[in-house]
């Protein structure tokens, strides 16, 4: 059935309201099941040995001295995981990830896995590992790896995007470019122009639950799973594809999920999991230490960025350059690429031009984090828009106002925007109390814009009417942010029926169609079209047993206010028929009511957000403490207004651990100092203001409640926010995130920004 | 693994002492517990003090306070005698970690586990806090200083725990105070950590210093060149410049992943000046 996502306006009854999550008394009480409280009958143990070099070619591996010790019931290599890609580099690199095949390209890099009846086993089974490594020469720092006497990562890489095609093989995988207009020209009508370089360390996303599974192969060739995951539906098929199983004989069901950020949209240690139980014949449960999590899974890219934008007296750019250096981990991956999509994606530009280089290094592969490649940008560049309106002697607010995309434009990378947010955003952020508040002494105020494209993909749901009346709805996006409470008010709205009528439950894989995972923002935004979908359709259905009630045409029935009534003068004495009225009766006429919905949710729409920061710095310490924050951004429609605030709170968070103190710091030998809490500075509790929000609702057209994502824009400013309204505080400009106090304080003593 | 819960000093001494491998003292285990679930971690015994009579009480004496071995940080802070005589003492302990930390953990085990950042031993060595150690051959008393001797390692012997912290009695107009630089506001180690403690005469002038400072070198550092910058003054701006410029030199810290050896030489001073001015008003001094 065609399904019609326009917007509609409408007045809402549910949607906009703020129930009660549906999982906070699990959550609260500790009775909500996280990846690793799953357990099987006869379950092992799974531990996996680590690389502790940056660099090292695996010249021997030795497992027998292991395999002898009793209650050790499997050990895996790579020849357990043989290569069954079929030339899909990008599958083959996922692989290798998981287990090193011939070198051991980071510290932590897996090596080898054991599965053991109880820790103590699996764990001295871990030591009596064998493995003879050639320590090779390693490289970290972007910069130094993009030169070209860096040590290789990959022999065989040459860069690509660039023509011809390079003598040298090289770290730097590939050369991408966006733009549009004549920047030389531009930067000739230029009055002012500011340069700069910025540097920003790889973060983490810091989840606090790490990533943990049960696997469970039979030797019918079927397998069960239970992970933690953003997204089970691309487990399953990521898992099946490099164990060789049949994607239907492999069940994934989803857990609870204790923050994923995009960090849980990558497979690590599942597929060790499942190799390691076909091998024993058991299930075997894998959880990553915080150690492992840190060298192994997660991060971001570390960055180094020079821009180069140039200005009218009149406040008009007129030309804007910014070249972007993205660590990659060992594999080619488009970071740099998004970064340099995003980079200038909030203004209005007649020339502009961006270049992203993707460089190998000898740290972890990077994973998604939240608007991925968008704050490291948008640090640049708004900090360098913030030092060019201050040449200029504008306003920042107004800078940007006179710069700003709008309906129309022709955005940095490419297509043209609709209807968008980010002028009203400056707009609310110009007229905030916030902006106009005094500051005291050693404080400093900052502002920053970012954008996030948002994304929709491939959405499956199905909502079924209980005997009752009540709903149940079955979703394949996993509930990171709330979605749960969201999409049950999506369904009592297009139903016309109550909020705790509905229940929605995330499906494992077996019992729903594919879905994409929760990543780009899109969980609501497309499993919301999915529902409003369904729901639609199973108003259909109710409207035919309406008719059949009452013997009328089907044309005659519409459905309104959650009933369905008949529509005629002839049918004055007929009685609308509740949902329950039908559901009651639906063994009698025509058996179960449901409502399914597949789709592919297009039209997400994009997303800008404007963030106010004030800091106050103590400059004989460098110590820098938030003291107000504000985040205004365009939700499209908020379905939830508290989720949709948890989302700018948490994106705002996280952005200001970053800016301040978080860090991957590794040491001369390649080796990562600070893989736990302790010296990988998450902000705590009382490193925070309250965050205050601002939810502004520029409808999305292609959505029929005008809903946008809004998970991940939230990220994008604070790095820039709080960079700027530091350097106002110290009046010195700074450039290297994050700006931690030894760095602060470098920046005071004349070393500058860093 | 053996798990042990004597209740007498006698019988934990004779546990420690006949141990075959390596045993551990068990006080609050904030820090033991952690490391016990580290793959290198190993140890034939731990015996928890937690029962042994007298650990868990703080006695007001003749000669000041005796806080026992097992007594929680939490607890120092609700003894209204010992946070009037020595407010810096207990808000160094009362810095370590979280209330939850705090419910458990105990000063003897932060400096047995010779943490050169630990937080309450900067403070105890400016106090001029002395242990009683219980060992198989008696007991003896050494001052807080002399207990860490490297990055976790003790100069305690086998078969000696510590049964208690001795505080003096304060003097007359002193005062104390210790202040730590830590990026976070709290759950995180001490970047550099600065305990001072002075006394006045009746002119307020300082008549005795202690200072000593924490996470600038492999041990505590008692900085007695940076005390006599401020002997003899009225803390006088000149006085707290030298007092900073001496405690920077005194310090001798490493670059690493918590800060610059630049950057921690610089703060040593900065609360040292700052920790010194605190102290100065608690003894009365204006
Ligand atoms: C989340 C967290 C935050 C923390 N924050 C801080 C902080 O801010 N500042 C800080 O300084 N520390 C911090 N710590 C470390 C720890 O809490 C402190 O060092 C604490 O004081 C240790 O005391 P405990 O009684 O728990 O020691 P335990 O863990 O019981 O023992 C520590 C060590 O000392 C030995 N030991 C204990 N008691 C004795 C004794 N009486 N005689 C001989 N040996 C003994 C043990 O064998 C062990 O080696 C933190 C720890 C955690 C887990």
């Amino acid at each position: 059935m065609s399904f019609d996502a326009e917007f509609r306006n409408q007045q809402f009854k549910s949607v906009g309201s703020r129930p009660l999550r549906p999982d906070g008394i699990d959550k609260v009480t500790g009775r909500a099941r996280y990846g690793a409280d799953f357990n099987m009958p006869g379950q092992l143990v799974g531990r996996v040995l680590r690389s502790p070099h940056a660099h090292a070619r695996i010249v021997r591996i030795d497992t027998s001295r292991a395999e002898a010790v009793k209650g050790v019931k499997a050990v895996v290599t790579a020849a357990d995981l043989p290569d069954l890609t079929n030339g899909d580099a990008e599958l083959l690199h996922i692989l290798d990830n998981c287990m090193a095949r011939t070198k051991a390209l980071y510290d932590g890099h897996a090596v080898a896995a054991v599965a053991a009846i109880d820790a103590k086993a699996a764990r001295e089974a871990l030591k009596l590992i064998e493995i003879e490594y050639e320590v090779l020469p390693h490289v970290v720092d972007v910069d130094a790896a993009a030169q070209s006497d860096a040590p290789l990562i990959d022999e065989t890489l040459f860069t690509g995007g660039v023509e011809p095609k390079p003598a040298k093989p090289s770290n730097v995988a590939n050369r991408s470019e966006f733009g549009h207009g004549d920047v030389d020209a531009g930067f000739a009508q230029a009055d002012v122009i500011v340069e700069r370089s910025f540097r920003t360390e790889q973060a983490h996303q810091g989840y606090i639950e790490p990533h943990a599974c049960v696997a469970s192969c039979n030797p019918d060739g079927t397998a069960d799973m239970w992970v933690c995951t953003q997204g089970h539906f691309v487990y399953r098929q990521i898992c099946a594809d490099l164990l060789g199983l049949e994607v239907s004989k492999l069940r994934v069901t989803s857990s609870e999920i204790g923050g994923g950020f995009g960090g849980k949209t990558h497979v690590w240690a599942e597929p060790v999991a499942l190799a390691l139980s076909r091998k024993a014949g058991r299930p075997v449960k894998l959880v990553m230490s915080r150690d492992e999590v840190f060298r192994a899974s997660g991060p971001t890219s570390a960055t180094s960025i020079d821009v180069k934008i140039g200005a009218r007296k009149d406040g008009t750019i007129t030309a804007a350059v910014a070249h972007l250096r993205y660590t990659n981990g060992p594999y080619p991956g488009m970071w740099a690429e998004l970064g340099a999509m995003t980079s200038f994606a909030c203004y209005d530009l007649e020339n502009v031009k961006t270049v992203g280089y993707e460089v190998l290094v000898n740290r972890p592969k990077v994973a998604a984090y939240r608007a991925p490649s968008a704050p490291m940008a948008a640090f640049a560049v708004e900090s360098a828009i913030d030092e060019l309106a201050g040449k200029i002697g504008m306003d920042p607010v107004a800078f940007r106002i006179r710069n700003a995309a709008k309906e129309g434009t022709k955005s940095s990378y490419g297509p043209v925007y609709g209807p968008i947010g980010i002028g009203p955003t400056l707009e609310a952020a110009q007229s905030h109390p916030h902006m106009s508040a005094p500051l005291g002494p050693n404080q400093g105020r900052g502002m920053a814009c970012g954008f996030w494209f948002n994304f929709g993909g491939q959405t499956c749901t199905d909502l079924n009417v209980n005997a009752d009346g009540t709903v149940t709805l079955a979703v394949g996006t996993v509930d990171v942010g709330g979605s749960r409470a969201s999409l049950s008010l999506i369904a009592a709205e297009e139903l016309g029926i109550a909020y705790d009528d509905v229940k929605a439950v995330v499906a494992d894989t077996a019992t729903l169609g594919y879905n994409d995972m929760t990543d780009g923002s899109r969980g609501t935004f497309s499993s919301s079209m999915a529902t409003i979908s369904a729901a639609r359709n199973a108003i259909d259905v109710m409207r035919h047993r309406a008719a059949l009630t009452w013997d009328i045409p089907v044309e005659d029935v519409v459905w309104e206010d959650g009933h369905a009534k008949a529509r005629g003068e002839n049918y004055g004495n007929l009685a609308p028929l509740s949902v329950k009225d039908i559901a009651a009766e639906s063994g009698k006429t025509g058996g179960p009511i449901a409502g399914h919905s597949e789709l592919v949710a297009d039209g997400a729409g994009v997303s800008f957000a404007t963030h106010i920061c004030d800091v106050e710095v103590d400059p004989e310490t460098g110590a820098t403490r938030i003291i107000r924050y504000t985040v205004i951004q365009d939700a499209g429609k908020a379905v939830h207004p508290s989720y949709v605030e948890g989302q700018y709170q948490g994106g705002a968070a996280q952005g200001i651990g970053w800016a301040l103190n978080e860090e991957y710091i590794y040491g001369e030998d390649g080796r990562l100092q600070n893989p736990g809490f302790l010296d990988y500075r998450i902000p705590v509790c009382s490193d925070l203001p309250m965050i205050d929000t601002q939810i502004l609702e520029i409808p999305n057209p292609n959505h029929p409640y005008g809903v946008r994502g809004v998970g991940e824009t939230s990220i994008v400013p604070p790095l820039a926010a709080i960079g700027n309204a530091i350097s106002n505080a110290v009046g010195v400009r700074m450039s290297h995130i994050p700006m931690s106090p030894p760095r602060i304080r470098a920046a005071l003593d004349g070393g500058a920004g860093s | 693994m053996r798990y042990e819960r004597p209740e007498t000093i006698g019988d934990a001494t004779a546990l420690l002492a006949s141990a075959k491998g390596r045993a551990f003292v068990l006080a609050g285990g904030t820090d033991l517990l952690v490391r016990m679930k580290s793959d290198a971690f190993e140890a034939d015994m731990v015996v928890d003090i937690k029962a042994v009579a007298g650990m868990s009480d703080i006695s007001e004496t003749a000669d000041g306070f005796e806080i026992g071995a097992a007594v929680p940080c939490a607890a120092l802070g609700e003894h209204a005698g010992l946070v009037a005589a020595w407010p810096g003492v207990v808000e160094a302990a009362n810095l370590i970690g979280s209330t939850q930390i705090q419910g458990r953990c105990t000063m003897s085990g932060n400096l047995c586990n010779a943490s050169p950042a630990a937080d309450s031993v900067p403070a105890l060595v400016a106090a001029g806090a002395r242990v009683r150690i219980a060992g198989p051959d008696g007991t003896r008393i050494v001052p807080v200083e002399d207990v860490p001797q490297a990055p976790g390692k003790t100069t305690l012997k086998k078969g000696e725990f510590i049964a208690a912290i001795l505080l003096p009695k304060p003097a007359q107009r002193s005062g104390d105070a210790y202040l730590r630089f830590t990026p976070r506001t709290e759950m995180d180690i001490a970047v550099v950590g600065v305990g001072v403690q002075l006394a006045l005469d009746a002119k307020g002038v300082v008549e005795t210093a202690r200072v000593a400072l924490g996470a600038v070198g492999p041990k505590v550092v008692l900085a007695e060149q940076a005390a006599d910058t401020i002997i003899g003054t009225a803390l006088d701006d000149a006085a707290l410049e030298a007092l900073a410029e001496a405690c920077s030199a005194a310090s001798n810290p490493i670059d690493d992943k918590r800060g610059t050896a630049a950057f921690r030489k610089h703060v040593a001073g900065v609360l040292a000046r700052r920790a010194a001015k605190i102290a100065y008003e608690r003894a009365g001094g204006k």
